[in-house]
Parts: structure tokens; C-alpha cells; sequence
């Protein structure tokens, strides 16, 4: 992706207003968020991610949780983990925030297309594979196997639960979910997610996987894949920094070569695994 | 030995269960009259924190929930275990205690092998007992692997 100049209209955050707000879970919401005066939002890759500016407390990279171009909206799963992400998760409908983008490489959908797919999502790692999921879905035969792990640290954790029931129910995905803990009212797994990783169901020699979540269990996702027999090139994680132009040019988020704003987010594993073992990168 | 819903004699054989895969026939007939296939109930205990680590169950069926009971909070599921994975290996230490507590989620079946049979063929027939070793030391470490990253709490934000 080229650097955009200085002048360049793509930095320069756009009024959006909240249309509607689902919580989500006791500290995360997903927004709906359509242009200040109508209009179609920007086509956009899934993986992606804008740059969200709640007026005077700052602005985060959020991924793009979904979309509804029919309604020319963004869907932005937020949780309050910080002063910008707090300020995000109270905005109600009819807010106003600044928002920039999209930036970034998504996943992988044209390379992947006639492969199996395991996906594997932790925590807040779901939304940003959502749309992508979404796409497959619509997409479905143009995909082999596709098998997908989603785990959480509580089953109260778990994001888009109505639509992961929907998931569910199809025959043509298997959709795991695992939480680290549960109590008994709980009947699903426990466990990590890597756990369900050796029982899954694809062709490894024709599977991609995708992963997204905390880098410790990226890596360990990466490893059990390749245990079973993936080659580490068709494995691609999103990496999540400290992104402040989202363009390129600050450097705070850069990983080892890597910009993980404009190179990334979603990255295929040979150019993150030596550095996913330095410290302080 | 937990109760059981029912039990009947298991005739042990490297097709019975993943973990048995490598083994040789032999060694496994030896096993054969100190194993059994136990099916538990939904709710009902497999084993207890506590009490005699008197077997090695490789699941067939169900699912099981490890859990941690303490008097201050309610009872924790740390790990469940499905068909194809193994439960307990307590009986090997010492102490022949169990640590935690397994409840099966749903009906569950499993092969249960009686560990004072096992530690004597393990003495008995060193080198099936050192193949045995090494295959219950990678899904030990694994799962002590997992339980330091679970203990990393990665999903709070």
C-alpha cells in the first residue's frame, strides 16, 4: 500500500453518528455507525480496521465488525479497556465521533478460495474475523471444509451470540466454542482453543488458517497448526499495536519490518514468527 | 473406584482408544482382566479430590468436566475432556490421590484401566512401561502448557 501524502484527504477523521448500539457483553458494545448526512460508507476488506475518534478524549484503531451497505453503515465491536475505548463503549445513539479509514490488509478470501478453512478467534479476536466469515458464508462453495474455534474467558464473555447460534445450526461449518472457565450452568467446552485444534476436521496440505486474539495464542494456534501438518505460509494472524497514523509513517506500531497498520493488520506467519519470539518488539 | 451407571468387561485392543494406538497386542491382553468400560451418568462423579487414584479412564463417549471446589467460591470447570482423550494420571505419584474433581457433563463412556494393575505391568514389562510413559508425557505436558497460558488470564482486556 502506498503512503499516503500529507495532504491526503484519507487521514482526516469523517463526522459519523451512532445509529444504533447492542451490548454486547458487561464491557463491550458493538456501534452502528452511519456517515453524518447519509450517504454510502467506503468498500472495505474484511480485516480491515478504521480509526475512531470520540471528540476530545483520542482515537484507537477499531477492526470492522460488520457492514450494511444496503443502510450504508460500519459495525465496530468495542470494549472498555482504556480512556478512548471507555469514551467509545458509552456513545449513544445519536453520537457523533470522528471516524478515518478503512486502513489495512484483511484476510486473505481470493487465496483461500478451493481450501479448507480453520479459523480461530480468542476473545475479542472474533470481531475482526466476522466479516470474513460472513463473506465465506456467502460465498460458501467456493470453500472447502470450514471449521472454526472461538474461545472466551467466560461463557459471559462471548461476543454475537444470536448470530453464533445461527452458525451452529448449518451443516456446512463447525463452529467450537471454549471458554478458559465456567461454572456449571456451563455445558460446552473448557480450555483453550488449541485444544479443539487436534480433532479438527481439514486437509492440511489445502487449508488455510486464520487467527486473531492475543498474541500468546496466536502463536500457540500457529504451532498446533503446523504440528498437524500446515504449512506455516498459509497460516495468517492479525496483529494488534499501538497504531497512531494507521498510515504508515509514525512508526508505533511497527513490528520488527513490518507496519503492522498498513502491512497489516493480518499477516502471514513466516514474516511474524522470528519476531513473535523477541522481546519488546 | 467411583460408581458407575454400569460396567462390563472391556476386551483391551489398540483400536479401543487413541492412546492405546502404538501399543502392542500382547501388553494390552495383559490389561484386558484389569479393564473395564464404565458408563456415568450425567452429574455423576468419575472421581473426587481426594480420594484413591484407583484408575486411567481413556473416554469413548461424553464429555467430562475437571473441576476445582473451594469453600469461598462455586465450583470451577477448568477443562473438559471429550472421546479420544484420558483422564487421571494421579495414580502414578506416590500419594495414589486425586486433585481434582471430574463430573460427567453428559452420559459418558469410558475404558477404565485399574492402576494397581497398570503400575504392575509398568514394572513388569519395562519397556511397554516406558512406551506408555512417553505416550501419557506429551498430553501431561500439554496440558501443562495450556494451564499456564489459562493461568495468563489473555482474554481479559
Amino acid at each position: 500500500m502506498a503512503i499516503p501524502s500529507r495532504d491526503d484527504v484519507s487521514i482526516v477523521p469523517r463526522p459519523f453518528v451512532v445509529r444504533d448500539r447492542v451490548v454486547e457483553t458487561g464491557d463491550t458494545v458493538s456501534l452502528d455507525l452511519v456517515p453524518v448526512g447519509g450517504g454510502p460508507v467506503p468498500e472495505f476488506a474484511p480485516g480491515q480496521f478504521n480509526m475512531l475518534s470520540p471528540f476530545g478524549a483520542g482515537e484507537v484503531a477499531i477492526s470492522i465488525s460488520g457492514s450494511d451497505e444496503e443502510r450504508g453503515s460500519w459495525t465496530h465491536t468495542v470494549r472498555s479497556a482504556g480512556k478512548v475505548t471507555d469514551r467509545l463503549t458509552r456513545l449513544p445513539p445519536g453520537a457523533t465521533l470522528g471516524v478515518r479509514g478503512p486502513y489495512g490488509v484483511g484476510w486473505p478470501l481470493a487465496s483461500a478460495r478451493d481450501h479448507d478453512l480453520l479459523i480461530v478467534a480468542g476473545g475479542l479476536g472474533l470481531p475482526p474475523l466476522r466479516p470474513a466469515i460472513r463473506r465465506i458464508l456467502a460465498h460458501r462453495t467456493e470453500y472447502g471444509r470450514v471449521e472454526i474455534v472461538y474461545g472466551a474467558r467466560t461463557p459471559s464473555d462471548l461476543v454475537f451470540s444470536s448470530e453464533i447460534q445461527r452458525w451452529r445450526l448449518r451443516d456446512d461449518l463447525r463452529f467450537q466454542t471454549t471458554v478458559d472457565a465456567a461454572g456449571r450452568d456451563w455445558y460446552g467446552d473448557v480450555g483453550l482453543v488449541t485444544a479443539r485444534i487436534p480433532d479438527a476436521r481439514f486437509d492440511p496440505a489445502r487449508t488455510q488458517v486464520w487467527a486473531c486474539g492475543p498474541e500468546i495464542m496466536m502463536k500457540a494456534v500457529a504451532q498446533a497448526a503446523i504440528a498437524r501438518g500446515v504449512p506455516p505460509a498459509a497460516i495468517y494472524l492479525s496483529m494488534e499495536r499501538n497504531m497512531k497514523c494507521a498510515v504508515g509513517w509514525c512508526g508505533h506500531c511497527q513490528f520488527g519490518p513490518e507496519f503492522v497498520c498498513r502491512d497489516g493488520p493480518v499477516l502471514p506467519y513466516p514474516a511474524l514468527a522470528p519476531w513473535l519470539a523477541v522481546r519488546e518488539v | 473406584m467411583s460408581a458407575a451407571r454400569s460396567s462390563r468387561p472391556h476386551a483391551l485392543a489398540p483400536s479401543s482408544h487413541p492412546f492405546l494406538r502404538d501399543f502392542d497386542p500382547p501388553f494390552l491382553h495383559g490389561l484386558a482382566p484389569a479393564s473395564q468400560e464404565r458408563t456415568f451418568a450425567a452429574d455423576e462423579y468419575l472421581l473426587r479430590d481426594g480420594g484413591e487414584a484407583d484408575g486411567f479412564y481413556l473416554l469413548l463417549h461424553g464429555k467430562v468436566a475437571l473441576e476445582i471446589a473451594t469453600p469461598e467460591r462455586p465450583r470451577l470447570t477448568i477443562q473438559t475432556l471429550g472421546p479420544g482423550e484420558v483422564l487421571g494420571w494421579s495414580w502414578l505419584l506416590p500419594s495414589h490421590r486425586w486433585h481434582l474433581d471430574a463430573r460427567a457433563v453428559k452420559e459418558t463412556r469410558a475404558i477404565v484401566l485399574e492402576a494397581a494393575a497398570l503400575r504392575h505391568a509398568i514394572d513388569a514389562h519395562p519397556r511397554d512401561g516406558v512406551r506408555f510413559l512417553t505416550a501419557l508425557l506429551p498430553i501431561i505436558g500439554q496440558r501443562l502448557a495450556n494451564t499456564r497460558i489459562q493461568l495468563l488470564d489473555i482474554h481479559r482486556g
